[in-house]
């Protein structure tokens, strides 16, 4: 059994009286210990995705409109309140991009790693400053016993990114979520932080799914990759498949946007167009409108899903084809 | 070989941060600290870097929103730094600025007509109504939009719209140096693609000497003729852009580079 398995989820935003659709029917899973990618461009639905996972959806305009998410062979969308929090914080726990709001200015950090420890566990005053100091050295911070007193405004954006992974992995959690953790980071404290991150997962066993926009960060640290545009999986595969043998003209098109280190290249083989707005329609393939090898089945049907290879799907009604 | 357009020589801007206290020094916050370099005509030069380096200072620096401490700007051979303000005022025309956020940069309450008209209108480079409505269309077409668009206002527009506008701006006044700050950073990357490649085409037609300043390696490799590698206000490497990518000498520069996260490693393992 899959520790998460997310099956046809449907996510929409209530807007103008009416429902506008922006996550349309996904479906994923994730093993104990194992790294997925979700990747796309703004508002393809990945960071929604991520948040309905969380059950942090709650009073805001969006709502789940469909699907199931199921936790450790749990329905998540049944548990009440009170059985969520009990899993949200412990089992499972989630990073975000600008650690500066995630983290509360007005408390020291030591005080707020104490305060979700002693919220999941039974777990006295003083053992729980320590496991905070201890925390705190596991993602080398240095002199944890005095930095432990510190308030956020006092650490750099860097160490304020592994305070909150450290608060992430107090109660030892199966899956964390990690929604572009390292966007707002310089390269060199970007490579510190996915390297810890991946350092600790290797020791904890700890599952991740990992948002980001960057096919670069997600290369590099993911078992596995989601292509995500317009609310749906364009593309899924092992990360080394999906490299291998791209078969979604999005992918490709994301791949061919990105002005590498590495070499020359004379023009960039950019999308053209815009990522439509979520109110417009689109009939057929939602991608038809940018994609350079629309055909007239692309303007008329939604592709299904192909499977090109064992673990490697793609929407696109010339999946076999697109592959080069 | 021709004078440079740009000659910058051990320019510093310092920031004075006031402390608390009674008792407390000022502290000194040497955001650039002697730097220099040259920009030919025609010539794209990088300034790369972390944040805190001091690379977007530079720019404030050289387009006069920030005062330097001391150090001499040639621009065409006049120091811009030292001129009283009525002087560089004609030079605005000149040295024209790109800035990250599109969203930001643009007066929300003017219609593209008008934010493209009055650089035309301050400057004195239309002599009629229909000349500047002529000279903003054909600079509309240049960026790649409707002349159409002209009556709408910035909110109806994309990011990428938005940045196209704020280009078509600095380009309807023809300047020599365009200080480009981050200028595709805010972007989703296929349309960063787009206007990374609107920018080179629009360089490489007009000659329009750049400053380009950015955080991301691989743009600038794109974008590049030469590149200056900043660390901590100064600057640590400078070269031509291949000598900087294949053989960088400084080990500052060896470890931004070898800290990108790739896709490439992948395309080849398998």
């Amino acid at each position: 059994m899959p520790l998460l398995e997310v099956d046809n989820l449907e996510i929409a935003i209530a807007m103008r009286g009416q429902l506008l659709p922006v996550v349309r029917g996904i479906s994923f899973s994730v093993d104990e210990g194992e790294t997925l990618g979700i990747v796309g461009e703004s508002g393809c639905g990945k960071s929604l995705t991520s948040l309905a996972i969380m059950g942090l959806l709650d009073g805001t305009p969006v709502r789940i409109t469909g699907g199931d998410i199921r936790f450790e062979g749990q329905d998540l969308r049944q548990l009440n309140r009170r059985e969520r929090r009990a899993i949200m914080g412990s089992r499972m726990a989630m990073i975000f991009q600008e650690p500066m709001t995630s983290l509360n200015p007005v408390y020291r950090i030591g005080d707020q790693i104490v305060e979700n420890l002693r919220q999941h566990q039974k777990i006295s005053q003083k053992a729980a400053r320590a496991r905070a100091i201890e925390l705190l050295e596991l993602v080398r911070i240095p002199e944890p016993q005095q930095r432990v007193d510190s308030y956020p405004h006092q650490m750099s954006g860097g160490q304020r990114q592994r305070v909150m992974i450290a608060m992430a992995l107090s109660c030892d959690p199966k899956l964390l979520i990690a929604d572009e953790p390292t966007t707002a980071l310089d390269v060199t404290v970007q490579k510190e932080v996915l390297d810890l991150m991946a350092d600790l997962q290797e020791r904890m066993g700890t599952a991740i799914v990992l948002i980001s926009h960057d096919l670069g960060v997600i290369a590099e640290t993911c078992d596995k990759v989601a292509v995500m545009y317009r609310g749906k999986i364009a593309e899924a595969a092992p990360t080394d498949d999906l490299f291998a043998r791209l078969a979604h003209p999005y992918t490709r098109g994301l791949l061919n946007s990105i002005p590498v280190v590495d070499r020359d290249v004379e023009w960039l083989e950019a999308i053209p167009g815009r990522v439509p707005g979520i109110d417009e329609d689109i009939e057929g393939c939602a991608f038809h409108p940018r994609c350079p090898r629309a055909q007239d089945i692309c303007r008329r049907n939604e592709p299904k899903q192909h499977r090109i290879g064992n673990e490697h799907t793609s929407h696109c009604h010339f999946a076999e084809e697109a592959a080069p | 070989m021709s004078a440079p357009l740009l000659s910058v020589r051990d320019l510093k801007t310092h920031f004075t941060v006031k402390q608390p206290g009674l008792f407390s020094d000022d502290r000194i916050v040497r955001a650039v600290d002697g730097i220099s370099f040259d920009i030919e005509p025609g010539e794209v030069l990088s300034l790369v870097g972390e944040s805190g380096c001091g690379k977007s200072t530079v720019g404030r620096t050289l387009t006069r929103l920030e005062e330097a401490t001391s150090g001499v700007a040639e621009f065409e051979g006049q120091d811009i730094l030292q001129m009283p303000p009525a002087a560089f005022r004609p030079l605005r025309r000149d040295i024209q600025m790109i800035f990250q956020d599109p969203f930001a940069s643009l007066n929300p309450r003017l219609t593209i007509a008008r934010t493209l008209g009055e650089p035309l209108f301050i400057h004195k480079l239309a002599k009629s109504r229909e000349e500047a409505r002529r000279k903003i269309g054909e600079t509309l077409e240049l960026v790649g939009m409707d002349p159409a668009v002209m009556s709408r206002y910035p909110h109806e527009f994309s990011g990428g719209q938005r940045q196209r506008i704020g280009i078509a701006r600095v380009m309807i006044v023809e300047p020599k140096l365009v200080i480009a700050d981050e200028a595709v950073s805010a972007l989703d990357v296929s349309i960063q693609a787009q206007v990374l490649n609107l920018i080179k085409r629009l360089q490489r037609k007009s000659g329009i000497a750049m400053l380009f300043i950015s955080h991301d390696l691989g743009v600038v490799r794109h974008i590049s003729d030469r590149v200056a590698v900043m660390f901590k206000g100064q600057i640590v490497e400078m070269g031509d852009k291949h000598q900087i990518f294949e053989a960088p000498k400084h080990a500052y520069t060896q470890e931004l580079l070898s800290a990108i996260p790739r896709v490439a490693s992948h395309r080849e393992a398998v």
